[in-house]
């Protein structure tokens, strides 16, 4: 196991030998101590490792992730695990705005609440927020899920494409093109292997949820959408 | 004596000309122009704005108002093909592990696979490698083949991240963050469902077919402060190896550039109106922003009030067409300078070859802008196998780097004139300005007078 204190060393000194890591490495687990709300901690991991931050991290914590496992014992600042390729990111308090944006892959569990644009632009992450989140989330989401256990913000999936949105909430108003649809099995099996996925197997009922997605009617240009927009 | 004519009216009031009566010429308006009503009517016919490529097509202040002043008692030229004139440049030394090195100033602009056709941006990657310069990827992502064709290759990271992915990120030589472009400072990109082929769409994890509209803005930073935290995010996920590029439409050019150089880019690069776009609002095109002459002097200023001109190197685009124009946006200031129509122009875009094609689109070589359908007859802003299978890529790679190597002769032919030993040490003294509006905004006199217009009295 091996450990590192940002307090005593450089956070450049931290990512490089992150990212010097093969696949097949023996340090296998790593603790990083003294965050202090910095920036751009543990971004750009390529292997199948597992980093555990003891406290609040700032922007961009575990960006553009691949296959490593990162937890952050803490608060998370804007753009968690923005862009991440896969993996898993599991943060344990709230989580500030974009959380997960442009993602294309991997997990991401927030235990508690998560600000606006949550799951901005997302490309096919899944993620889990056990509390709430903030206004236009999922804006212009191409695909990937979005599990709220509490209540989504206003201008929910805005201009959305091909996404899924389940809020086991209240939704307090549907952005552009983004409508109610029906939960059918396949939908409540995609649910429930999320839920599992995010330790919550059992706890949650799939059956709980509405699903949100895009009504698609702006998918071509078509002057009677103007106003749409 | 001679008998003076008498006028035949005088004596018969009922007198008529026989010659028809005289009519004046049929008369256009100057404001409702031909172009203006064929706009007009087919806006009225089909309900939505026009979209178009290319850049602005309006007659704007440009390269051509200026001119320079060659050697002669005062100073003296260098001796063309025996002295030595430097046209190398290195980019990304402020802050990156690994520079970028060019051979010459002129840099590929950032274009799409999508908007380009595959065999389009290898030969783009061909005629760049064999010039000495870099390619740039643009909104969707990093090809295999682009990659493997390009020597130097500088990766967009745009408002989208469509096909954004950390080993990319890493396979490349540079990173662009994209706030803008010049064509349309403030808007995002577009691709129509015509060019979003499966490959195109699985590149963007979008639906195949549908209109793409890119997002105008980054979906997890705004401002300066943030742009800041982006860029240490993406030295960190680099190992701090990598150039960070800020592209920036040309609009509020002072404050731009030293917000970009604020917040730690190692290049900025400034696109004027007339850069182009794979598919834009025409509204957008030719009434948003401003052209590259007026907006080089205030980045330039901007970094020198800094202390960072030459440290953080300025590229700039937007209607660079010959060595001449490379040669001014140089002595204005400018460290490199970076083509995009120009480029396609080399590769074989609107060539008189395919005009009987072009007709049958109902446009002719050399007005064809339709690029956003996709049915280009060059085969190079196209999706459509049989029309991309048009263009060679090799070939089209040779006369790119033909083009390239005439540019940089004809800007270095213009820096011996003026006596330079290398490119960068022309500067604005070695120009004037042919009309009050260059004069103004490229800030150099009018030519045979000292009047710089709004610094100088009259």
């Amino acid at each position: 196991m091996s450990s590192y204190d940002l307090n005593q060393a450089p956070l450049r000194d931290l990512n490089r030998a992150l990212h010097a890591l093969r696949p097949d490495t023996n340090e296998t687990h790593w603790t990083i101590n003294g965050p202090d709300g910095r920036h751009a901690i543990a971004v750009g991991l390529d292997a199948p490792i597992s980093v555990e931050i003891e406290g609040n991290v700032g922007y961009y914590c575990a960006g553009m992730n691949k296959l490593a496992s990162v937890v952050i014992n803490g608060n998370a600042g804007v753009g968690v695990a923005e862009n991440m390729m896969s993996g898993f990111v599991h943060v344990r308090g709230d989580v500030s705005q974009s959380a997960g944006a442009t993602a294309h892959g991997g997990l991401l569990v927030v235990d508690g609440n998560a600000g606006a644009r949550c799951g901005i632009s997302m490309k096919g992450i899944d993620i889990v927020v056990k509390g709430s989140i903030g206004h236009m989330s999922a804006f212009m989401a191409q695909a990937g899920t979005l599990t709220v256990l509490g209540d989504a913000g206003e201008a929910l999936g805005d201009s959305l494409y091909e996404a899924r949105l389940y809020v086991r909430g209240s939704v307090k108003s549907l952005g552009a093109d983004c409508i109610e649809k029906e939960m059918r099995d396949e939908h409540r099996e995609q649910l429930y292997a999320k839920l599992q996925a995010a330790g919550l197997a059992g706890e949650v009922n799939p059956s709980e949820f509405r699903r949100y997605g895009s009504a698609r009617r702006l998918y071509h240009f078509n002057v009677d959408n103007a106003g749409a927009y | 004596m001679a008998e003076t004519p008498k006028d035949p009216t005088a004596k018969d009031p009922t007198f008529k000309d026989a010659r028809p009566l005289p009519r004046t010429k049929p008369r256009f308006s100057a404001t409702f122009t031909p172009d203006v009503m064929s706009e007009i009517r087919r806006a009225a016919a089909t309900g939505i704005y026009d979209i178009r490529g290319a850049g602005a097509k309006r007659k704007l202040p440009h390269f051509d108002d200026l001119l320079f002043l060659g050697a002669s008692i005062s100073r003296y030229p260098l001796e063309g093909y025996r002295e030595r004139c430097g046209t190398e440049v290195v980019l990304g030394a402020r802050f990156a592990s690994k520079p970028i090195h060019l051979k010459t100033p002129i840099t590929i602009a950032g274009m799409s696979f999508g908007s380009l056709s595959a065999q389009a941006k290898e030969a783009l990657g061909r005629g760049a490698t064999l010039a000495g310069t870099s390619t740039t990827t643009g909104d969707g992502g990093m090809t295999q083949e682009e990659r493997g064709h390009s020597q130097t290759l500088v990766y967009q990271y745009l408002p989208s991240r469509y096909g954004m992915n950390p080993d990319d990120l890493r396979k490349a030589d540079a990173i662009e963050i994209v706030i803008g472009q010049g064509a349309k400072p403030g808007g995002g990109g577009m691709l129509l469902g015509q060019k979003i082929t499966e490959r195109v769409a699985g590149m963007r994890c979008l639906p195949p077919g549908v209109d793409q509209r890119s997002a105008c803005r980054h979906p997890d930073w705004t401002g300066p402060d943030d742009l800041e935290i982006k860029i240490e995010e993406l030295r960190e996920i680099t190992d701090g190896e990598k150039p960070i590029y800020v592209k920036v439409g040309a609009s509020r050019p002072y404050y731009d550039t030293a917000l970009a150089a604020k917040s730690g880019a190692d290049v900025v690069v400034l696109d004027g109106m007339q850069g182009g776009t794979a598919a834009t609002q025409d509204v957008f095109i030719e009434h948003v922003g401003i052209p590259i002459l007026a907006a080089i002097r205030p980045a330039v200023q901007a970094l020198q009030d800094l202390g960072l001109h030459r440290k953080v190197q300025l590229i700039v685009s937007g209607g660079i067409r010959s060595g001449a124009d490379v040669a001014k946006a140089l002595a204005l200031g400018a460290d490199a300078v970076a083509i995009g129509t120009a480029a396609l122009i080399a590769l074989g875009d609107n060539d008189p070859r395919w005009e009987a094609d072009y007709q049958a689109l109902g446009t002719t070589a050399g007005a064809y802008d339709d690029w956003h359908e996709g049915k280009d007859p060059a085969g190079i802003t196209t999706q459509d196998p049989e029309l991309a299978k048009r263009l060679d890529p090799v070939l089209a790679g040779r006369r790119l780097a033909n083009y390239l190597a005439v540019m940089t002769l004809e800007a270095q032919t213009i820096a011996r004139a003026c006596g330079k030993s290398h490119l960068h040490n022309l500067e604005p003294e070695d120009l004037v300005a042919l009309t009050i509006e260059a004069a103004a905004m490229a800030q150099v006199p009018m030519a045979g007078t000292g009047w710089i217009p709004g610094k100088t009295g009259f």
